[in-house]
Parts: C-alpha cells; structure tokens; sequence
C-alpha cells in the first residue's frame, strides 16, 4: 500500500534525486569526508599504534568496558522492566518516574555527582566507613570497575525503556495460550517471553554497547591509569601525535562498526513480528511479606537513583573552597547561582552552549526534515544512500566524529573543500549539528511515516502547489516528531562534553567544559551550579516535549 | 467541440513494473454525466489505470485526453479532477469542514465563500452540521462521505473513486451503494471508479468496464455483461456461473450432461457461429430444481446446503464433473437425488 503512493519514476523521480543532491553533499562533506581524511590521516602510523602497549591495552579495556556495560545494564534494565509492566505493588508509581531519572543527566554531570558520592571523600564512601567502623576508606572509586558502575547507572535506562516497550505491546493471550498448553512460569519466560522481546533487548544492547565503547567522561575523570581509545584519543592529539589519534580514532570507530554489524546480524536472526494489541495485565502482589518487601526496596533503589540529583543541587549552594574532608559541605551559599548570570566569565559558557545548541538544532531540524521528507514520501535513486548517511553519524563515537572535523575543517583549500573553522566559534555548532542529525531525521521519520502516504497526492489531486500541500498537510502530520527531534537535539548539544573537549576553544568553551575547569580548581559550588542548570534544562524539555505530544493528541 | 469525443478518452495506454505489464493497451470512455466502474480482480491493473487517469503515474505509452484536450502529461492537481481515495486520504489534523474547504483554498477562493460551499457540500451527503468534528470522530460511513464532500465540491470535470466502498461493512455497504449512486449522478459530474466489487459496479455504474492482466475483457452495461459476456473469462467473472461445453445450433444449443442432452435457448452467442463448440453460462437464477419427472431436467445429488435465509443454496453435482448452485425452498438432505432445470435463455460464449 505505501509503495503505491511513492512517485515511481520520470519527472517526479528526477526532481526528488536533484532535491536529494545538496542533502547528500552535505553529508558527504561533514560526514564522509571526515572518515576518510581520518583514515588517510593515520596512513603510516600503524606501526606506532601496534608497538604501543598503552594502546593496545586501550582497545582491550575498550571493548571490555563495553561488553561488560551490556551484561550490567541487562542485568539491571530487564528485571526492572518486568519488574514494573507486570506487578502492581506499594511504591510502584514512583519507582517508574525514577527509573528515567538518569536520562536527565548529562554525561559529565552523572560523573561528577558519582565522584561526590562514591569518591574517596565521598558522602557515601564515608558513611559506609563510619557505619562499618573501617579504618580505611571501603573502596577507590576508579580502574574498569568504577567506570562500568557509573555505566550501568546512566545506560540501563535504555534497556528499561526498551524492554518496557516491548511487554506493553507484547500480546498478552501468547501467555495465556502456553498456560493452556501446560508451560509452567520458567519455561513460559524463557521459551516465548524472551525469545519475543529479542528485539528490544538486542535492540536496547546495542545502544549501550556504542555508548559505551565511545563514552569518554567516565573514563576521562575517573579512568586513574585505565587508558581507553576515547581518552588515548585526545592524549595523543593533546602531545601532537596527531597520526596516531588518526589511527586510534579509526580503530574505534572500527570497532564501533563491527559492533553494529555484529548486533544487526544477531537481531535479523531473530526478528520476530510479535506486535500485538498488547495489554498485558498487572498482577496485584497479594502477599504482605512480599508488598513490605518490594515497597521497601522500591524506596531504597528510588534514593540510589534521585542521590547523585540531590547531590549536585546540594553541593551547588555550597561555598567554593570550603568543603575539603568534612562528610557534607559546611557552608553554604546562593552566590554560586547568582555568579553564573552576573559574571561574564561564567555567563560566557552559558550563553556559548545556548547560542550553539540553538544554531546546531535549527540546522538539523531544517537538514533532516528534507531528508526525512524525500526518504519516507519519495522513491529515487540515492534514497538509500541518504538513509544510511542520515544514521550513519550515530555509529560513530563522538570523539571521533571530533578528530575526523579536526582532520577536515582545519586549513582554507577550496579545491580539496576545506575550509579553517578549527579554532573558531562554528566548529563546534558544526560538530553538535552532525551528531544530532540521526536523532532529529529518526523522529521526523517516525512521524512522517505514520502519515497516511495517500494525504499528500490527495492535496496534489485537489488543486495544492506542491508548498501548500506540504505547509497545510506534511508539516502538520511531521510535527510531532519535529518539536521531540529538536528538544532532544537542543538538550544532547546543551550537554555535549565529548566532541567539545577535542574541538573548543577559549572563546566558544561551552559549559560542560567550564565544569571540568571549575572542578579542576576545587569549586565545586560552582561547577555543581552549572550541573544543576543542566539538569533543570534537560527536564525542562523533557517536560515540553511531553507537553507537546499530549497537545497532538 | 464534437460530442463525440466530449469527456474522459483513455487511449490504448501501458504501464509496466519492473518488466511486469501492469496495464496493456487499455482503452475506453467516460461521457458527460455517466458513471463508469473499472472492475477487475486485484492485480487486474485497474488501480493503475485510475492513477494514470488522474494523473499520479504516467503511461509508457498511450494517451489520456479530456474535452479533446490531450493531458496525458499534466499533474495532478491541474487536471481539476476530483478523488475519492480508498482509505479516503482526510487529513487528520483539520476538522472536517477544513477537509472539505481544502480544494477551495488551494484554488484561492476566499475564507467565507469556502466556509459557506464546504458546508453546503456536507448538507449534500447528509453531514450538515458535523462540519466542526474532527475526522476520527465520525464513522466510517460518515468519513467516506466527507471524503465524497471534499472530491465534489471543487466542482470537479471528472469525480475519480479508489474502491469507494471497500472499506465499510457488509450491511452499511448495501445502503451506501444507493447513496452513492443518488450523489454521483446528482453531482452531475462524470465519474470513473474502481472496484473489485461486481455488485457495486452493477448497483451503481451505467458502464462497466471489465478489466483482467492489464487488458479490457469487455466494456459494456450491466446487462451487456451479464446476459452477453463477450468471452469465458467474462462469464466466469460475472456472477456464480458453471460453464458447460455446448454446441450450437442456430438460437439453441445442445447441451450433454452425464449422457442426457437437451436444447437450451440462448440469450446471446458472442460470435459462436451455428453449428460451433462454445460453452453455456450456467448461473443460480436461471437454474430451479425439479421435483417430479420433468422431461427437460438433469438428474443431479446433493453436494452440500447452505442456509440463505427465505430460502436454501444447494450445491448440486450433475452428471460428470458439472457442479452448480441452485435456489430453492424445499430441504433437502446430502446425497438425496434431485433434478435441475433452465428457466430461461442461457449465454453461450466461445
């Protein structure tokens, strides 16, 4: 049916190829352009690459960080899924709130309250010594350990949300039909729960695994001596080893590939259509023991998630300098607060990563809805190949996509198309702009895709100009998609730490760098302040775009 | 302007898909004020040729002209032909009297004036006053009315309809074929749909055109079709028919069935000439059984019965491999011999 109404060939389809033109070289140019001078770049490195230990050990723990922050995100996002779509108990409500709380923090920030809380002087480091009566402090919150455990806090989100998905739309009578045919509960959950939710556990692993394999915040602030790629990335680009970051850069970006690949292959194998009418019922928890049992647990995991919130807005009202080895800060102030909108020095990042997130999300919004547009309306040759270059900035770790703008953007040669904008204020617009690209273009394309394909020939067939067909009937029906696009564009580029770290310059140092500067001289208020107007904007759009969606409907 | 040539001409235009002849050398008319129904089995490539009609896919070959004027190459939206598409295509977004006032607005006419005519056309299909709903709150009946509204009222040349009543159900399907019939001719405009539906096209078209792998089997009335069906694969489309080898024999024809032959009149002979091989068109309604000892009937037993309300279907085997359905009011239990006798004038084709 949707085939049908895509324009098939001649005029139409030549116009939708020339529409794609200035899309795809766009793409080309930010996207491929940058792989390849990479790639070009790290030629005759290699060797360096392979006689280094560090490096090698980076790629090891790389992709043991990753693989363990699957298995510790499924561990947890799984049964906290089933846990909250299939039983009704004391707490329930407010538990499910909770669970999405890592979500509203942005990479460097969830770092940054796990080292408050969990640190060598941190709060509850200490009130486990105390509690423990240890001499010492119960653990060093850094290696591989530390950086899977604040991984599997802010990455299990993803395989709840999924797997959550997944069990409300399960059909509930696949249950019941095993009932009937005498599966006890064991071999119902491994025999036809599991094997159907497949996708969006494989789905949901796949997410994790990519972050973490280019997550660099963690690593970066906490990592001690662990090297991974990301960090070994920007320590070579940092003493000038430029050759060799092309070629840690390329590795990493390897292995995020194959991952993807190895994920995809894995999920074709079982893809089920198991999509039903859904509603799974809840079951009621009956027993006392078990509802006192649940609802305190509820309320323990509840605090373990909202602590590093709490944390952060707390420590952005303490005074700067003052907390040193007491168990909570001793003074505390608003001054923090009241610096970042009255100092120019402090306002300065504020105002950067607003302006930036503004100019990368409007770029996107108007790049991917084009995109989204000829993709789901149209048949042409080069579809195909727009979609993948649309998706493809995802695979890419943000560090990478960071060397591989490094590598392009940095001298003025109109003939080989590069122009200087390494070391100005556009760079880093330009990098929040492609990393965001599959998020806005996978909205928009959810949206649009659910239009009835029928609408627009329908408008055509009435007498609209193609623009007024497009205003009056594609806008409306994309724009759910387009206000959530560009919410989560405008917050991911608000936030961003990775790609700015390789690229920023004194001028346009967003915030999440400021964070790292003030943490860096021990003003904790004040680098907590911004965390806090992070976290507030994160979940002041989050708020909107459930707005928003309600409006649509 | 000749009379002749006034309305919609398809001339011997194709299309095919990835080297699959989707339509082949389709020809036929739509006249001022005649309603015509395109029917075909699914993949008969009656869609096409209503999209090639309305301008949304070009031919390969071929060429589409309206008051003699050649658009074969014009778009869609300046053809000023009105659809109706299956799933009705309204936006959802716009209440349902903006849906109908969106063909006005495109052609600029003003706020008030399009207001005042869009409603007018919702009072026409019996939708006045439910102009300020929105889409999804009206029933699917009420949906495919607006969607009537929204095609009529740009005061199309031509109304174009996409399978108009496949989407409602069987019982709102009966009264909405009367309607339909009742709006499209009160609309004065001409109009061109497409069914898979025989019973529709029947109940509503003046003109049915037959289509089958892309090519015109007949194109005719009603009637034409049924009592004159230019070839087997007509017949065999029409109705529940059961054609059985026959010869001619000038305006009757000898039928043999399990051994017993007898001479049926016929209605129609489609080019078989006297004394030639062809098959009779053997349908329910000229079909009843015979108690009793009929000299004109074939002895036949019960296959199976199906309830039909004020009377009985039998499926019936003849003598051989001839199987047919007959009415009738008498119950009669399965395997029971019974006879079957022609009422009237049979079809005979080559």
């Amino acid at each position: 049916m949707t085939s049908r109404w895509l324009n098939g060939r001649g005029r139409a389809e030549r116009a939708a190829t020339i529409a794609a033109l200035p899309l795809l070289l766009v793409l080309v140019w930010t996207v491929i352009y940058p792989n390849v001078s990479v790639i070009a770049g790290s030629v005759g490195h290699w060797g360096e690459f392979i006689q280094s230990p560090s490096d090698v050990e980076a790629l090891k723990n790389s992709l043991i960080i990753a693989v363990a922050s699957v298995v510790a995100a499924l561990a947890i996002g799984v049964p906290l899924a089933f846990l909250l779509t299939r039983f009704d108990f004391p707490g329930r409500t407010i538990l499910r709130a909770a669970a999405l709380l890592p979500a509203a923090l942005p990479p460097l920030v969830g770092v940054i309250s796990f080292l408050f809380l969990y640190g060598d002087t941190g709060v509850i480091t200490k009130v486990t010594q105390i509690v423990l009566g240890l001499k010492d402090i119960p653990w060093h919150l850094d290696g591989i350990g530390a950086i899977i455990f604040i991984h599997a806090y802010t990455m299990y989100v993803y395989v709840y949300l999924f797997v959550s998905a997944g069990l409300e739309r399960y059909e509930s009578s696949l249950d019941e039909a095993a009932i009937g045919l005498g599966a006890g509960a064991f071999r119902r959950l491994t025999r036809v729960t599991l094997p159907l939710l497949t996708p969006a556990i494989a789905g949901s692993a796949l997410l994790v695994f990519m972050s973490a394999l280019g997550s660099f915040s963690a690593p970066y602030v906490f990592g001690g001596g662990i090297r991974v790629l990301s960090t070994q990335i920007l320590n070579s680009k940092l003493n000038d080893a430029i050759g060799l970051a092309y070629v840690e850069t390329t590795v990493l970006a390897i292995s995020a590939v194959a991952g993807l690949l190895l994920f995809r292959w894995l999920e074709g194998k079982r893809a089920y259509v198991a999509a039903g009418k859904g509603g799974a019922r809840r079951h009621k928890v009956r027993s006392r023991g078990a509802r006192i049992a649940l609802a305190f647990g509820a309320g323990l995991i509840v605090l373990v998630l909202i602590l590093p919130h709490l944390m952060i807005v707390l420590v952005s009202f303490a005074k700067d300098g003052a907390w040193t080895t007491q168990m909570l800060p001793p003074e505390y102030t608003t001054h923090n607060y009241a610096g970042l909108f009255t100092q120019d020095e402090l306002w300065t990042p504020i105002r950067n990563s607003l302006v930036m997130s503004v100019l990368a999300t409007a770029a996107d919004v108007v790049f991917c809805v084009g995109a989204a547009y000829l993709i789901v309306t149209r048949k042409f040759s080069g579809r195909g190949l727009l979609e993948t270059l649309v998706a493809l900035p995802w695979a890419i770790p943000g560090t990478a996509v960071a060397l591989g703008l490094l590598a392009t953007f940095n001298t003025n040669n109109i003939a080989m198309g590069k122009i200087l904008l390494v070391g100005t204020f556009w760079i880093l617009p330009l990098a929040y702009f492609v990393r965001d690209i599959p998020l806005v273009s996978q909205a928009v394309e959810g949206s649009l895709k659910q239009m009835d394909p029928s609408l627009e020939p329908a408008a055509r067939g009435l007498g609209a100009s193609w623009w007024l067909a497009v205003r009056r009937v594609v806008l409306p029906a994309a724009r759910p998609g387009i206000v959530a696009g560009a919410l989560i564009a405008c917050v991911t580029a608000i936030g961003e730490f990775v790609a700015s770290v390789v690229l920023y310059t004194h001028g346009n140092r967003p915030i999440s760098i400021e964070i790292l500067a003030q943490l860096r001289s021990y003003a904790f208020g004040t680098a907590s302040a911004y965390s806090a107007l992070l976290i507030g904007l994160v979940l002041i759009m989050a708020l909107a775009a459930r707005l928003a969606e309600s409006r649509m409907q | 302007m000749s009379d002749a040539s006034e309305g919609l001409v398809v001339e011997r235009i194709a299309r095919s898909f990835n080297g699959q002849q989707a339509v082949d050398n389709v020809s036929f008319r739509v006249r001022p004020g005649e309603l015509v129904a395109l029917v075909g089995a699914s993949g008969s490539g009656k869609t096409t040729t209503l999209r090639i009609v309305a301008g949304y896919e070009q031919p390969d070959s071929g060429r589409v002209l309206f008051n003699e004027q050649d658009i074969t190459r014009v778009g869609p939206s300046k053809r000023g032909f009105g659809m109706v598409f299956q799933h009705y295509a309204l936006f959802p977004h716009m209440s349902v009297v903006d849906n109908v006032a969106f063909g006005l607005e495109a052609r600029g006419v003003r706020r008030s004036e399009r207001r005042q005519r869009a409603n007018l056309a919702l009072e026409r299909v019996g939708l006045g006053g439910k102009g300020q709903r929105m889409v999804q709150q009206l029933s699917g009946g009420e949906q495919q009315r607006v969607a009537l509204a929204r095609a009529a009222v740009i005061e199309p040349r031509l109304l174009l309809l996409d399978e108009p009543l496949s989407n409602l159900d069987p019982t709102l399907r009966q009264s909405t074929r009367d309607e339909l019939r009742v709006a499209l001719k009160a609309s004065k405009a001409p109009a061109l749909f497409v069914t898979h539906d025989q019973d529709d096209a029947f109940a509503i078209a003046d003109r049915v055109v037959l289509l089958s792998h892309g090519r015109v089997l007949q194109d005719g009335t009603p009637e034409d079709l049924y009592d004159r069906p230019a070839t087997r694969d007509v017949a065999m489309f029409i109705g529940h028919a059961t054609l059985v080898p026959a010869t001619r024999n000038s305006d009757v024809a000898d039928v043999t069935i399990g051994g017993v032959m007898h001479q049926l009149k016929l209605s129609s002979t489609s080019g078989v000439p006297a004394g030639g091989p062809g098959s009779v068109v053997l349908r329910p309604e000229a079909l009843e059984l015979a108690q009793g000892d009929s000299p004109t009937q074939w002895n036949a037993t019960v296959v199976s019965r199906r309830f039909a309300g004020a009377q009985f279907v039998y499926r019936l085997r003849l003598g051989g491999d001839v199987i047919v359905d007959v009415a009738g009011r008498e119950r009669l239990e399965r395997d029971q011999p019974v006879g079957v006798r022609v009422t009237r004038p049979v079809p005979m084709v080559p």
